[in-house]
């Protein structure tokens, strides 16, 4: 009896530790027990208040964005960028297909890496934000007041588009080189040729200040290496681009063994400005190419796709003082500028130091013109004469490095997993925190820009493990997120994140939140499908095509018994929600149908195809509880044999 | 004995449970054809003592709740802003209102008869809060099925040309 009251006593205390805080108890390596500290009143953002920073992060494999809520660590939503996306019908509705469009031919999926938000003067304007997709080289603008994707354009000669997609301090180039190097233009050769044969492009691509419109500038032809990573020079590097490389080897094959066997590998220098101004004069050489360019328009709600053939390139021997090599040692991946332009971090991975550059000592360089040979025509600077500093051992692995705009950098350390902050100028470190477990990249909200907002650090671990309820297989990759305001790290939250995130793009919430869209004017609608007064709701016959123009508001749609449609036909169902007002969207599903559903925004107008197979009445329905009368909004389509002599009828109510 | 073991492991499980309660809260989410409201409250707003449908009750003292205060209508009717109404009516209302039947919403024919100008706009302008709080728009949503009259984002001049071509029903 004894036995069970002591059982009983222990697992009440047992539960009362367990029941909302698994720090004390478990491995000290878990957490920093959260009532043992303030980091739950840090991250709790109570109900109905908001976030004090968006954050954007990349989907990787998931070819979206997401967007997460900066301190509470919520996701507030998925913003389809490169994958078909059934949920709101993006990639499978009319009017979003051609967003897929390459030369490839529709390309429904991508693995997207880099976010980046665009900046005026070197300070997050919040009007776009841009993404990478790696696979099919293409690069996404996604518009911050709707949180669409409004544009995708394709890069010819690039593979593995993946030192993309970074922006200058005004937002006049989204630039994106390519990973992996390939005959240009493609061709019939023996893989063994790479060296010496293959090419690396880096695209420079104008973005229209007014509209957004990208376009492809100039693309710089350079030598066969693997160009990982890229970051803009800022404040008094404005102007230069800074891009790492490895494989300078220009191994094929074994890379892994093969692609690290030089003691140092390149960041490249490149000077835009000298470039565009080349360009400008007349410089460059067409060649043929053959690309999409895809831009969804807001008034028409319709995606265009147009295939481009020709772009500019620009071999950079023909440019004097326009492209220098940096030794950096070991196959560097992130390549870091910090705020003030002064300092360009190579983050090499296979090294055991951090290797800092100073950008005054290499323009002092090229001016003395203190070069230590060239490749391929490219003059190569002294590493010694470059270098600013190097930080010791810092840990092993380093991936990549954030500012907090105090003068203190942050990098992640991928093998030791851990995130080590240190002093610019001094290069001591200063703190370093583990993760859980073997982070890629970090993130601090604006830390790509002049003025980083140094409260919040986030680190987006590759590994998950243990730290949350198992899933079977496969887990969703953890974020970590830290307070940097005080002089120690202090780890506040676990959060887990969708896809695989490489790397997050954060704004203060007050710049993105004003200028958010709440709905479509239908007034504005100019879709050449809309039907914009309910009173044209109708439907059509052209052959074997039958066009449905149909509305919907709370909770009907406008017609809801068609009759008239055969076995064989192509039904295509144009629906504009009339409803006029903030998150009352409509949603579309129909029996059958191959594809899937439609989500319409109010004021929108959207397109599905169904192809009927069997004769019957067939059901559709609204799938967004819109309204009390939610489950009532539905409707019926009849299907007759083919050769059926049924005229097209269609009706709402008694009318 | 066995009470305080009892009790013991009671406070046990509702201890072990408490975190977890979140995941019995979601079956009661969503079910089909449910009318929230619409029993509960018409005991408490309609009036027993009369069979008057809200919608045919007649209330010109109430200036219902929202941003029109006083709205002095002059003796004539503008036929140019009635006819502006009228275009705004057609893409943004008959959706649910037919003019003089009874669809979603009631007919606005004679509706001037039946309520104030300024309850006409607040109801225009301002549906959540009227729905929620003034009794004769509740009353409506009642009678209406829960149903709820739209917010169709109007600016004031819209719903004024509105309600001028409603003079014309
Ligand atoms: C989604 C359907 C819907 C739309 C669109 C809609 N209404 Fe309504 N309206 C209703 C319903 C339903 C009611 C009854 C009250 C309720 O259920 O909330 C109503 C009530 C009203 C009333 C009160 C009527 C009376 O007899 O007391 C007025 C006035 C009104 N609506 C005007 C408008 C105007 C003007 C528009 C266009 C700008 C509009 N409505 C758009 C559904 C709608
Ligand atoms: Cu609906």
């Amino acid at each position: 009896m004894k036995k069970a009251i002591n059982i009983l006593v222990s697992l009440v205390m047992v539960a009362g530790l367990v029941s909302c805080n698994n720090g004390e108890n478990k491995k000290g390596s878990k957490g920093q027990g959260g009532l043992a500290t303030n980091a739950a009143e840090k991250v709790y953002v109570a109900p109905g208040e908001h976030d004090e920073y968006y954050a954007f992060f990349s989907g990787g494999y998931s070819g979206n964005l997401t967007v997460y809520g900066l301190p509470s660590g919520r996701m507030f939503k998925e913003i389809p960028v490169f994958s078909q996306f059934p949920t709101s019908g993006y990639g499978y509705s009319e009017e979003t297909k051609p967003m897929f469009n390459t030369s490839f031919g529709f390309v429904p999926w991508d693995d997207s890496h880099h976010p980046d938000i665009s900046q005026t003067g070197g300070k997050l304007d919040g009007r776009w934000i841009f993404i990478n997709g790696n696979n099919t080289p293409r690069i996404a603008r996604i518009d911050l007041e709707t949180f669409e994707t409004v544009e995708i354009i394709e890069l010819p000669n690039s593979a593995g588009n993946h030192s993309s997609s970074f922006i200058t301090e005004n937002t006049e180039y989204v630039v994106a080189g390519t990973r992996f190097s390939v005959p240009v233009p493609q061709r019939d050769m023996p893989i063994k040729d790479y060296k010496g044969n293959f090419k690396g492009a880096l695209s420079f691509i104008s973005v229209d200040q007014e509209t957004g419109r990208m376009g492809i500038k100039f693309q710089l032809m350079m030598p066969g290496f693997n160009y990982d990573l890229s970051h803009p020079g800022r404040d008094k590097s404005h102007g230069w681009f800074f891009f790492t490389t490895y494989n300078t080897e220009e191994a094929n094959t074994l890379m892994e063994v093969n692609s690290s066997q030089n003691d140092k590998d390149f960041i490249a220098a490149v000077n835009w400005k000298v470039i565009e101004d080349y360009v400008n004069n007349g410089g460059g050489t067409k060649m043929p190419a053959n690309y999409a360019h895809n831009v969804y328009d807001h008034d028409t709600h319709l995606a265009t796709s147009t295939m481009e053939k020709e772009v500019l390139t620009v071999d950079p021997t023909k440019v004097p003082g326009a492209v220098f090599f940096l030794p950096t040692p070991k196959s560097p991946h992130g390549c870091d500028v910090d705020p003030t332009g002064e300092y360009i971090i190579g983050n090499g991975k296979l090294s055991a130091d951090l290797t800092v550059h100073s950008f005054t000592k290499m323009l002092d360089a090229i001016e003395n013109k203190k070069f230590d040979g060239e490749a391929y025509g490219i003059p190569i600077l002294k590493f010694e004469d470059v270098l600013a500093g190097t930080v010791k051992q810092p840990g092993l692995g380093p991936l990549h490095t954030e500012f907090d705009g105090k003068g203190n950098a942050y990098t992640t350390f991928f093998i030791s997993s851990e995130v080590v902050k240190w002093k610019l100028g001094t290069w001591e470190v200063l703190d370093r925190q583990p993760v859980f477990y073997s982070v890629g990249h970090g993130m601090i909200p604006g830390g790509n820009s002049r003025e980083p907002f140094g409260k919040y650090f986030v680190a987006m671990n590759k590994i998950t493990k243990d730290r949350y309820l198992p899933t079977g297989p496969e887990l969703e990759h953890s974020a970590q997120l830290f307070d940097i305001s005080g002089d120690k790290m202090e780890l506040l939250l676990d959060f887990p994140t969708h896809g695989e995130p490489h790397y997050a793009a954060g704004i203060r919430a007050d710049i993105l939140k004003k200028n958010s869209k709440q709905f479509y004017k239908l007034a504005d609608n100019k879709n050449p499908y809309a039907t914009l007064s309910e009173a044209d709701a109708r439907v059509e016959r052209k052959g074997n095509e039958v066009h449905i123009y149909m509305t919907t508001i709370r909770s009907h749609f406008t017609p809801d018994n068609i009759e008239g449609v055969k076995v064989g036909d192509k039904v295509f169902f144009h629906i504009t929600n009339h409803e006029q007002d903030f998150d009352v969207p409509h949603g579309f599903a129909m029996i059958g149908a191959n594809n899937a559903e439609l989500l319409i925004m109010p004021g929108q107008t959207k397109t599905l195809v169904w192809e009927p197979k069997q004769v019957g009445v067939w059901p559709f329905y609204c799938t967004d509880f819109c309204s009390a009368l939610h489950q009532e909004m539905q409707g019926y389509v009849r299907v007759s044999p083919a050769n059926s002599n049924m005229e097209l009828s269609w009706s709402l109510g008694e009318d | 004995m066995k009470i305080i073991m009892k009790s013991l492991a009671a406070i046990a499980i509702v201890t072990l449970i408490s975190c977890g309660g979140k995941e019995e809260k979601k079956s009661n989410d969503i079910q089909i054809g449910q009318k929230p409201a619409a029993t509960e409250a018409s005991t408490e707003t309609t009036n027993a003592s009369s069979d008057v449908k809200p919608s045919e009750s007649v209330d010109l003292t109430n200036k219902g709740i929202g941003p029109i205060k006083n709205l002095e209508l002059p003796a004539e009717i503008d036929q140019a802003m009635a006819a502006k109404g009228m275009e705004v009516y057609k893409t943004k209302c008959m959706a649910c209102h037919k003019p003089d039947k009874k669809f979603i919403g009631p007919a606005p024919t004679g509706i001037l008869e039946r309520r104030t100008p300024e309850w006409i706009m607040n109801m225009i302008l301002n549906p959540e809060e009227m729905t929620k709080n003034d009794p004769l728009a509740k009353a409506l949503l009642i009678e209406f099925n829960g149903s709820p009259m739209a917010n169709q984002n109007l600016t004031e001049e819209e719903a004024r040309q509105v309600l001028e071509y409603f003079r014309t029903l």
